[in-house]
């Protein structure tokens, strides 16, 4: 008795396992890196959400007379900028711009540039040669440049920030999605659909795409990672956000003007972003991991 | 080779024309006139018209596109009317210290990301392992403008060991030169060190597993030996390929890096045309560094090609080292 109950829980176990999901999910969160990220992502994005509620000051409120407090004085936990806001409520406030910008510009590169990567890949020839060619040309300027002649031209603000670092990230979904695209076309599955008589669009989204997603997936999420930093370095260069919005590359810009006064406001400006990238990409490699340990990303 | 030479090289030709046309596109392309936004809001009407004509946007299109790329080829980039000089005069200036900078940086990365990874693969799972690949992911996610800045803060304010910004001449001194030089490299290569030590961790953890170096190994051969003479030299080929990827990280870092350290190159000469809106500048500075990336690619190539002579010429196959 006992013994057929071990090996009806054995076999219980075994199915279980082979259940793809459930080994997907249970291999990410046993990565104790890959759990700390997801920690940090969640936080972020709590934080986002939650901004009037984490926040202790009203981030745009000046105070001429309390400027560039440190740490603990007055009641502001961080101290406050050259015009007496509130550090901590500024950054608590800054995960917004930080997450809204890294995902919708994510988007914006990711849709684009992998409807251009599935065509090249699948319909190959000169429609793959054409548009290849103009994905060299924008991969010819390093990525923060890119994003920095489109910030040039469309001036400042959050809207532009989003599409000058969703076309910089362009290029590098497509040819992720491209290469995806060559490998899934030359299996047999597909070759049968088409003899099947299916038509391109249907193979297209219903074939190629599903078996191209865990690669994009890992793409993503690091690419987040990416349009963060660009949008603090675009903002420290005074190119990103308008002022007085509370972003974190403009605030370490300020807090590098008074460096010597008060080098709290740079040092925790620069900080949270290098925890918010480090979380994404400790995810990131997480998620590849857990995906595909082959994959080369 | 030969006739791989010539390949690539004629590669670079539609390469470098899309640039162009980006560029052009992206600036007639705008809302408004052109000359216009391109010289900024403290242009005035003359000179607006004035540049109009020298842009010849009264002529047809093709005939614009046509003059611009003629311009190109030529590297006549035209006058800055902020800096009021040819810019061509100005990115021969200020190029030489972006290179100045990009190479040692570069170098530094090598030289403390190959040796760390290569340590980090054969204590795999030691704490020396734990604290590379730590350490490396750490330097991964290193928004390096503001390492920038703590670097300034702690080394320059702190403690006054380095000049905060600037670049030494070297008629100061080498001393001098070398101290201005520092803090920069160390910003910049940061991420290319850690990216360099994951790679080569990786790749020789690859190599290290594969039977010819069980085969070295049991016919009794160095240590030292088996790492320096057949894993290292196999690694090295996905090192070369994320070195020529790093370049273009650099030259764009060197934006955020030189804004810092006020160190005079390209990058500096970008930021400071953008708070000018001298676009004509920050244009042409970024054509020109596209251009320099490209053909830094194609060098990379030709190396790969070096190292291992096995990638598309099989003439020369068989050589297993």
């Amino acid at each position: 008795m006992n013994n057929v109950q071990g090996i009806e829980e054995a076999r219980d176990i075994q199915y279980r396992k082979s259940k793809k999901e459930q080994s997907f999910i249970r291999k990410l969160l046993r990565n104790r890196f890959a759990a700390l990220g997801l920690f940090v992502i969640l936080l972020l994005t709590a934080t986002a959400i939650f901004a009037p509620y984490f926040a202790t000051h009203d981030p745009y409120e000046m105070d001429v007379t309390k400027t560039l407090l440190g740490p603990g004085e007055d009641g502001h936990i961080l101290g406050t900028d050259s015009y007496g806001r509130d550090t901590f409520s500024r950054i608590v406030f800054g995960a917004r711009i930080s997450l809204l910008v890294g995902v919708a510009a994510v988007l914006f590169g990711a849709v684009l540039g992998s409807l251009l990567g599935l065509i090249s890949g699948y319909f190959g020839g000169r429609t793959d040669a054409i548009i290849m060619r103009i994905i060299d040309g924008m991969m010819a300027f390093p990525f923060i440049l890119l994003a920095i002649v489109l910030m040039t031209v469309l001036g400042q603000g959050l809207v532009n920030v989003i599409i000058a670092i969703g076309i910089s990230n362009i290029p590098g979904f497509a040819r992720v999605v491209r290469g995806q695209v060559l490998t899934v076309k030359e299996s047999e599955f597909i070759e049968v659909t088409r003899s099947l008589g299916a038509k391109h669009g249907r193979i297209l989204f219903k074939h190629v795409v599903p078996n191209s997603v865990a690669p994009l997936i890992v793409y993503a999420t690091m690419s987040v990672a990416g349009a963060i930093i660009s949008e603090a370095s675009l903002s420290f260069l005074g190119l990103g956000v308008q002022p007085p919005t509370a972003s974190w590359g403009s605030m370490l810009q300020e807090g590098k003007n008074f460096l010597v006064l008060s080098p709290e406001l740079a040092t925790f400006s620069g900080l949270v972003i290098l925890i918010t990238v480090l979380g994404i990409n400790l995810f990131g490699d997480g998620l590849r991991d857990a995906l595909d340990p082959k994959m080369k990303l | 080779m030969k006739g791989f030479l010539y390949k690539r090289i004629l590669q670079l030709i539609p390469t470098l024309l899309i640039v162009a046309i980006i560029v052009f596109f992206i600036t007639r392309m705008l809302p408004g006139d052109p000359a216009a936004v391109m010289l900024g809001p403290q242009a005035s009407a003359e000179d607006i018209a004035a540049y109009s004509e020298k842009l010849g946007l009264n002529e047809p299109l093709h005939k614009q596109f046509f003059d611009y790329l003629i311009n190109l080829a030529t590297f006549d980039f035209g006058n800055s009317l902020t800096y009021n000089r040819p810019i061509m005069d100005l990115i021969i200036e200020r190029f030489p210290n972006t290179i100045i900078l990009a190479v040692s940086a570069l170098l530094l990365a090598v030289m403390i990301g190959v040796p760390a990874g290569i340590i980090a693969a054969r204590k795999q799972n030691t704490i020396i392992d734990y604290s590379v690949t730590t350490l490396s992911l750490i330097g991964v996610s290193m928004p390096i403008f503001w390492l920038g800045v703590m670097l300034v803060l702690y080394f320059s304010v702190n403690l006054g060991w380095f000049p905060a910004t600037g670049m030494g001449s070297l008629e100061e001194g080498f001393g001098s030169f070398i101290r201005h030089l520092i803090l920069p490299s160390v910003a910049l290569a940061t991420i290319p060190t850690a990216e360099f030590a994951r790679i080569i961790r990786s790749s020789m953890l690859e190599t290290i597993s594969q039977d010819y170096i069980k085969t070295a190994r049991s016919k009794g051969l160095k240590e030292f030996k088996v790492i320096n003479k057949h894993a290292f030299k196999n690694a090295l080929t996905p090192l070369l390929t994320v070195i020529g990827l790093q370049f273009s990280g650099l030259l764009g870092g060197a934006v955020l890096t030189e804004t810092i350290f006020s160190w005079p190159g390209m990058g500096l000469l970008i930021v400071d045309a953008i708070e000018k809106r001298d676009f004509v500048v920050v244009q042409s500075t970024v054509i020109f560094i596209a251009v320099i990336y490209v053909v830094i690619n194609l060098i990379v190539d030709i190396l790969y090609k070096v190292v291992n002579p096995k990638v598309n010429l099989d003439s020369n196959s068989g050589g297993g080292k």
